[in-house]
């Protein structure tokens, strides 16, 4: 894949890079050719390694405190907030940290549906992408149980109750991942073993979606095919680091406000009770990054209907670069796409809405218009709007519509040299 | 190659036969390492629990612990009875008799487990549409009888196995 060959200056250097060629991938990624007009929403990737390395930072440390006990487990979180050194800090970084990798998934995937990210040829990265995403979700939920107040007990009861909705074998199964009758100390175990592994299966597929991501190179926000290395390009390092950098740096800036400012804004007070099967609290409701699937289950008056649309929901995701017709991928060569996908964001924001709200009156109404449409746009909007719309005209080159813009085009050059 | 070599051959009776062995003993490992999580022994030892009932009045209510699961035994009144058998079994979502909720000349005794059939909450007791229980964690409304009448619960509350050992115990599971 390298394009060029790297001779590492030094003997040693060579020595090593002979017997294991870290340092040609080092050169790799550093020169690796980014389109040099790729705005603020391309930084989230390097957001996400860092809410990743977060995550399994504090993550390492909590598990060398926690207990996971059914008897134990709260207490010793409480222990965590209170005697361990810094371990208030460290726990409200883990679970502000999960709010904050959603939110920069979520920003991520939706940067990736406005430029066309996900069509050919970067389909592979865009499942390999989702496949990151239900980890993510796994991974979450299960955490969320540890703590083992009531939302943590009554979230994992309902949560693995959807597998009871399958026909059939679903109350072997959903027995299988009790290992009891009920949620019930095996079932705090087990969570709590599948909960440290998820990040490294994560971890392992970051490197996959990011190897996928070298072999095309980056979509950018024109969206069209660039000649790499050209003068559509400039090198990762330094140009896309700093700016990552700077990105990551505003990020932390609304992280640290939620860890130091609102640490409980994210979370249900309900979970500051101790675990108790035999009330459940008079509201259950999913963490905030869930509520758009939650909404999607209750919209439905059927159980296993329920339980199929709302994994559909997500699944759909898979095959949509299939569903989208459109050869053109960014949208703002797409007119009637835009509209439609900003109708799109609108929907998922009201079924997150609606999923906080109780499943009555006009809720239930706007669920079940939101969940329809939500479906609609894949299945219906998509195919046809990529036949049928006529789209703008794309330029040749990045360097184009920056030059055609009344951009000075000595300058341009210069730069142009100097790469 | 010629077409007559195509016959099976000692080698291809080495793959088919190394293939077989091959997936028993990856079945064979497999295997455990799913059954592990099934409920292990000490799980499994708890499947009965006895209640007294002596102090149970008619119209009253307890819930015990069976399983990890709670159970509701209710003592009701004959107007409940009466209620509930008065039902028409076409406006049930999941027909089924009072009668054949209870044991027979022990009417009054409701023994169910007191898990929504939809995703397992615990519904609360004289409230909903139905003077029965009500689930408030995505509205399924179940009546006297502990059978579900509205809501997106598919089935009625189970009726776990249950006995009476002496007039004033029951034994559950």
């Amino acid at each position: 894949m390298s394009d060029h060959e790297y001779k590492p200056k030094s003997k040693a250097g060579k020595w090593f890079n002979d017997r294991l060629p870290l340092l040609t991938l080092g050169a790799h990624l550093t020169d690796y050719p980014t389109p040099k007009n790729l705005n603020y929403w391309w930084t989230f990737g390097g957001i996400l390694t860092f809410c990743l390395l977060t995550q399994i930072i504090t993550g390492v440390v909590l598990a060398m405190h926690y207990v996971a006990h059914a008897d134990l487990a709260f207490a010793s979180v409480e222990h965590i907030m209170r005697d361990v050194n810094y371990g208030w800090l460290i726990r409200y970084i883990h679970s502000n940290g999960a709010s904050m990798f959603f939110l920069a998934v979520y920003i991520h995937i939706f940067r990736s549906l406005f430029y066309g990210s996900y069509k050919s040829p970067r389909e592979v990265i865009w499942i390999i992408g989702l496949l990151i995403y239900l980890l993510m979700m796994a991974a979450a939920f299960m955490g969320y149980v540890l703590p083992w107040g009531q939302m943590s007990f009554w979230g994992a009861t309902v949560i693995t109750n959807l597998f009871s909705a399958i026909p059939l074998v679903g109350e072997s199964i959903t027995t299988w991942l009790w290992g009891a009758y009920s949620v019930d100390n095996p079932t705090l175990n087990r969570f709590f073993s599948l909960h440290y592994l998820i990040p490294f299966l994560i971890l392992g597929l970051v490197v996959l979606h990011i190897w996928a991501l070298h072999v095309p190179g980056n979509n950018n926000p024109v969206g069209i095919d660039i000649k790499k290395p050209s003068k559509d390009t400039v090198p990762f390092h330094p140009y896309i680091t700093i700016k990552d950098a700077f990105a990551l740096l505003m990020f932390m800036i609304v992280f640290a406000g939620f860890v130091f400012f609102t640490p409980n804004v994210l979370g249900h007070s309900d979970n500051y009770i101790p675990a108790n099967p035999l009330v459940t609290p008079a509201h259950i409701v999913p963490e905030w990054y869930l509520l758009p699937f939650y909404a999607i289950l209750r919209s439905v008056p059927d159980k296993l209907g329920g339980v199929i649309l709302m994994f559909g929901a997500i699944f759909i995701l898979f095959v949509l670069p299939w569903l989208d017709t459109s050869k053109v991928r960014s949208a703002v060569f797409r007119p009637l796409y835009r509209q439609f996908y900003w109708i799109f964001v609108i929907d998922v924001l009201m079924l997150g809405y609606i999923g906080a709200m109780p499943a009555e009156g006009i809720y239930l109404v706007l669920a079940r218009v939101g969940t329809i449409y939500y479906f609609l746009h894949f299945i219906v909007v998509l195919p046809v709007v990529g036949l049928l719309e006529k789209t703008e005209p794309i330029p040749m080159s990045i360097s184009d519509p920056v030059l055609s813009s009344g951009a000075e085009p000595s300058l341009a050059k210069k730069d142009n040299v100097k790469i | 190659m010629s077409k007559e070599e195509k016959k099976v051959n000692r080698r291809d009776f080495l793959y088919t036969a190394s293939y077989t062995v091959g997936a028993v003993g990856v079945g064979a490992v497999v295997w455990p390492l799913i059954d592990q999580m099934n409920p292990d022994k000490a799980q499994k030892a708890l499947a009965t629990t006895e209640v007294d009932i002596s102090n149970i009045e008619p119209g009253k209510e307890i819930t015990v612990l069976w399983r990890g699961k709670p159970v509701f035994l209710k003592r009701r009144t004959p107007e409940e009875i009466a209620e509930a058998r008065s039902v028409s079994l076409d406006d049930l979502p999941d027909p089924q008799k009072d009668e054949e909720r209870v044991i027979e000349g022990k009417d009054e005794w409701l023994v169910m487990l007191g898990v929504c059939t939809h995703l397992g909450c615990v519904p609360l007791k004289n409230k909903g549409d139905f003077k029965g229980w009500f689930c408030p964690c995505h509205g399924s409304h179940y009546d006297v009888s502990g059978r579900i009448r509205k809501g997106p619960a598919p089935k009625n509350m189970e009726i776990p196995k249950f006995e009476f050992v002496d007039n004033n115990t029951i034994k559950i599971g």
